[in-house]
């Protein structure tokens, strides 16, 4: 006797479309919102000029890091202008900050939860694990029927991909705050909500950022992907040098996704350790 | 100083504590007059306390000493439920502490209970004074009120100046003095120690003891003081319970303790009892901090005191030859009337001894007014002073050896 094939896909299938028929008006409202908010914020950056923007990074590296990384930032995001890359860099740098807001929104109170509550953890981890393996590619399939082809739903998808970290260190931060404090907390007779927010959320917050660095790592190289269906940016650069056959535009497309994964990277770092 | 005639603050009974779950099981065969160890192996169950019964009274010190795994610190635990306790009364002001909801509980920690720890637990992300401020903050106190109070206790402490650094900047000694200042700018009826010296190093541990005892008796703060250190406890408490695998085994003055250890283990501890009629006044002897000269005035007397923080003073000529000791009161009264020196204010009314007699011998002659023993050469040279506590740390001391 043959065991039948277990239809993981068409159940799977059955569920997104139940999904997408009766939640369209939602996913609909969530796409018009986060549309506008591309939109805005990729309007307002391209509305600078480009030394401006250059100007007011290069200013924000130094207050946070320093000469060295103001010139670097300022000699990086040059040369991608040169490159003629300056419009898919905002493109992209857009859809990372969208989807970093939208991931740590969602993070932060997860997290939070999670390290309060053991069972709640206990479920949860499974799940990022799921959500951090899954190949990213697979994101973006269910991501349309949803949000149509376009930055949304690679905005959906990167958020998805990219907030794991964000959770697993904000649970990771509070965990990890001495025991003893807790106790001298608790012993002077706080609250569980003066416990958290003048104890264990001041002492986590360096882990907290490094999870955060963590998922604007994710989002970037997500974002490239996402070019796929439809994204805008550097990633859809890279797809047309697949398709044209052309090394010499896949590599300069890559090397400006590199600077400002560097420039960002080394940004949120400083942000951390200046909080330390 | 043994309080039995003051009010009693806190009143344990028949309190204990079973580790795992289902620890009404442990107390079942506990009752069945089963030990730690077999409840353990049968059960899984730890029996972290058993049937622990004591007071506390207004004002005094009360020392909780045991080794490791003796319960100290369950026990500490469960008198402001960082432990729940399993079962037992533990009454503070009328209120039975692990009958109390959520909110009570709050407000009972509040208004009774600070906390020292051990590693001292500053929140580093808090300056010095911000970490003092804490417990007014959480209770809500405004802004000034609380800054103000924290100020005085960091004051109290000897930290003034030292607000604006952050936790990391200091000391370990200085760290603890936050933890107290912490502790004390609450306000609350008792003072819980948790092994608060234990991990300063042996010099300043001694300090922080003697700056406690000073601290003590000007606020007379109900103190709960938990030590691994039998020289501690006997140099700082005005009892000592000794606690044994969670049951308490003594409850006595350090006088008690030394002279009538109640068993076996208790003597173990203190063995070196004997060692009193060898060890001298010479053994005990702390330097003198300050003395007074025959031709200072009243006026510089007291400024020596205050200064060196002593309600008396010895005299001495300027061949360091004693001459007598004045107090802070009658140096005081001599100022107001307006005399030039000290001549008629000293007296004679103290022990002095010389530097090879027994320490045995001592104990009988503190006072009532509890001024230091005076120890002199053959030519009544002052060579150092004795206090009660150092008597009985020096003879801890030689037991432990």
């Amino acid at each position: 006797m043959e065991f039948p094939r277990i239809p993981l896909g068409q159940w799977i299938e059955g569920g997104l479309g139940y999904l997408t028929s009766e939640y369209s008006l939602i996913t609909r409202g969530i796409s018009r919102v986060t549309q506008t908010g591309i939109s805005g914020l990729n309007d307002g950056l391209m509305w600078l000029p480009e030394w401006a923007l250059m100007a007011i990074i290069a200013l924000i590296s130094w207050k946070l890091a320093g000469t060295r990384l103001a010139i670097g930032s300022a000699i990086g995001l040059a040369f991608i202008w040169n490159l003629g890359l300056w419009d898919p860099m905002i493109e992209s740098l857009t859809l990372v900050v969208i989807a970093t807001l939208v991931a740590v929104t969602i993070a932060i109170p997860v997290g939070i939860a999670a390290a309060l509550s053991e069972r709640l953890y206990r479920m949860l981890m499974p799940v990022l694990d799921f959500m951090q393996t899954m190949p990213a590619f697979v994101y973006l399939i269910p991501a349309i029927p949803f949000f149509g082809i376009g930055s949304v739903s690679a905005i959906f998808a990167t958020v998805i991909f990219s907030m794991p970290p964000a959770i697993r260190f904000t649970t990771l931060g509070i965990r990890q705050v001495p025991i003893e404090l807790i106790e001298a907390a608790d012993a002077f007779g706080s609250t569980r909500r003066q416990k958290l927010l003048k104890v264990q959320l001041p002492l986590s917050l360096p882990t907290v950022m490094a999870g955060i660095n963590q998922t604007i790592m994710l989002a970037l190289s997500m974002v490239v992907i996402a070019a796929m269906i439809g994204a805008d940016g550097l990633g859809n650069e890279v797809w047309r040098a697949i398709q044209r056959l052309r090394p010499g535009d896949g590599f300069e497309a890559g090397i400006a996704v590199v600077i400002l994964a560097m420039i960002l990277d080394r940004l949120t770092q400083a942000l951390r350790k200046q909080r330390n | 100083m043994t309080d039995d005639t003051q009010p009693v603050k806190i009143k344990v009974r028949s309190l204990s504590k079973v580790f795992g779950s289902n620890p009404k099981k442990g107390l079942e065969l506990r009752d069945q007059g089963l030990k730690r160890p077999e409840i353990f192996e049968k059960t899984g169950l730890t029996l972290g306390l058993s049937d622990i019964n004591f007071d506390v009274h207004e004002g005094e010190l009360l020392v909780i000493m045991g080794l490791s795994g003796s319960g100290k610190s369950t026990l500490i635990r469960c008198l402001n439920r960082l432990i729940e306790p399993t079962e037992g009364e533990i009454v503070i002001d009328d209120e039975d502490i692990p009958k109390l909801n959520d909110k009570e509980l709050l407000e009972c920690r509040r208004r009774h209970f600070s906390m020292v720890f051990q590693n001292f637990a500053l929140f580093p992300h808090r300056t010095v004074q911000q970490n003092a401020e804490y417990g007014l903050e959480i209770r809500g106190v405004d802004k000034a009120e609380r800054s103000e109070k924290a100020r005085n206790s960091l004051k109290q402490v000897g930290l003034d100046g030292w607000e604006n650094a952050y936790p990391n900047q200091l000391s370990g000694g200085m760290q603890q003095r936050v933890g107290l200042a912490r502790a004390l700018a609450n306000d609350s009826s008792v003072l819980l120690m948790d092994e608060a010296f234990s991990a300063l190093d042996p010099l300043i541990r001694k300090d922080m003891q003697q700056e406690l005892l000073e601290l003590q008796h000007r606020m007379k703060k109900t103190t709960v003081f938990i030590t691994h250190d039998l020289d501690e406890a006997l140099n700082i408490g005005d009892r000592i319970i000794l606690l044994k695998d969670g049951e308490i085994v003594q409850i006595g003055t350090p006088e008690q303790i030394l002279t009538q250890p109640a068993d076996e283990y208790v003597e173990r501890f203190i063995e070196g009892v004997d060692m009193s009629r060898i060890l001298t006044a010479r053994n005990a002897m702390r330097p003198v901090r300050a003395t007074a000269r025959e031709d200072d005035g009243p006026r510089t007397a007291l400024r020596k005191m205050s200064e060196n923080g002593l309600d008396s003073i010895y005299v001495t000529s300027r061949d360091r030859k004693l001459l007598g000791l004045v107090e802070a009161d009658a140096a005081d009264q001599a100022s107001k009337e307006g005399k030039q020196d000290l001549t008629s204010v000293w007296h004679q009314d103290f022990a002095c001894v010389g530097p090879d007699e027994p320490l045995h011998n001592l104990f009988a002659m503190f006072s009532d007014k509890g001024f230091p023993i005076a120890v002199v050469d053959e030519e009544r040279r002052l060579l150092g002073v004795v206090v009660k506590g150092a008597v009985l740390a020096e003879l801890a001391e030689s037991g432990e050896n």
